[in-house]
């Protein structure tokens, strides 16, 4: 367990550091996440990697147990709500509603696109 | 016990084990009324702990720096969770790489659909110029919003808080929508909660259906890559 998570920071590590080094305007943690999976496929590939954290489920194990919970995660950002009040009480209204309709637009557009692209692949597969 | 409560409050109440133990039961307690409901989309975890943190927070006049001062380790998580966000998709790779083509085109229409309505909106709406540039990244992950919002400088802090109201709003609002639309391919359904609501969108995807869930983990890092670059080029052409 702790040598799996010790993985995972190291991931997230190594992410940060090209991230910030190279001057890539992608996320440190999103590398970390590009690097675990490559290390994942290459154990597969090559036994000689399939040991301690990532023998026998231990990384996966791991993972999950980060991700059932999630949510939990973005509480403490959520709760700086409370230090833009002023801003909220003088256009929050206005704020919410251009939100809400950006985030419904933004669902169903993707949402449609994936759709329509995978329909139209697949008949042309038929064909 | 000493003679005087108050100063044992002052005492607690600047240590970050109260705000950490607080931020943990409330959740624990907004999560287990969610799963009673069978996770009905309204009694979404993250909106109740927040408003009711928040509330306690304000009548005890507790700073958010003193509050985050505990909760800061639950916050540091984050960067874990995206790494670990690796393993479903692996898990799933064959999945996945079936599906590239619909993704990648479904991921440049989300995303510009994404910066260009919230842009425009909001100028319609007659919002102040920094309050446009702020809620400008509002569909990617808190941490990259914060990045590009003070490249633009505008206010990251109000970004923020932009990207998490923009989150929950998706979580409560894309099952039924998706329900009403007839899409049953979760692929899809997935894809769209994590491209416009990220790691909350993610984390309502996952309690859905496995698939959306790691599709919905896919379009968040895809969409955190592609809007760093769309937000500055909308921005300098959209915005006043």
């Amino acid at each position: 367990m702790l040598a799996s998570l010790g993985v995972i920071l190291l991931c997230q590590l190594i992410g940060e550091a090209v991230a910030r080094g190279v001057g890539l305007p992608l996320p440190g943690p999103v590398l970390g996440l590009l690097l675990l999976l490559v290390l994942l496929l290459a154990r597969d590939r090559f036994a000689l990697l399939a040991r301690g954290p990532l023998r026998e489920a231990g990384v996966e194990t791991a993972s999950k147990g980060l991700l059932a919970h999630l949510s939990l995660l973005f509480v403490p950002a959520g709760v700086g709500v409370v230090q833009e009040l002023d801003l909220l009480a003088s256009h929050g209204v206005a704020i919410v509603l251009v939100l809400a309709l950006s985030v419904i637009v933004t669902l169903l557009t993707t949402v449609l696109t994936f759709r329509l692209v995978s329909r139209l692949l697949r008949q042309q597969d038929a064909r | 016990m000493k003679d005087d409560p108050f100063s044992l409050w002052v005492y607690l109440s600047q240590s970050p084990l109260l705000w950490l133990t607080v931020t943990l039961l409330v959740y624990a307690t907004t999560d287990a009324v969610s799963l009673a409901t069978r996770r009905h989309p309204l009694a979404n975890p993250v909106l109740h702990a927040m408003w009711i943190i928040g509330a306690f927070l304000l009548l005890t006049g507790t700073s958010y720096t003193s509050y985050f001062a505990g909760a800061q380790f639950v916050h540091f998580l984050l960067g874990p969770a995206t790494v670990a966000l690796a393993v479903p998709l692996y898990e799933n790779r064959k999945r996945v790489v079936a599906s590239i083509v619909p993704m990648l085109v479904a991921l440049l229409a989300g995303s510009v659909t994404a910066v260009v309505s919230v842009v425009l909106l909001a100028e319609l709406a007659g919002l102040p110029r920094d309050v446009v540039l702020s809620l400008a990244p509002k569909s990617v992950t808190a941490g990259v919003a914060m990045g590009i919002a003070e490249s633009l400088h505008a206010d990251p802090s109000l970004a923020a808080v932009a990207v998490i109201l923009t989150g929950i709003m998706g979580a409560i609002i894309v099952t039924p929508l998706m329900n009403r639309t007839g899409v049953t391919d979760y692929r899809a359904r997935g894809f769209a909660a994590g491209l416009a609501a990220h790691g909350i969108g993610t984390a309502r995807a996952f309690q859905v259906d496995e698939i959306a869930g790691v599709f919905s983990g896919i379009a968040m890092s895809l969409n955190a890559l592609v809007t760093s670059f769309l937000v500055p080029l909308a921005v300098t052409l959209l915005v006043r």
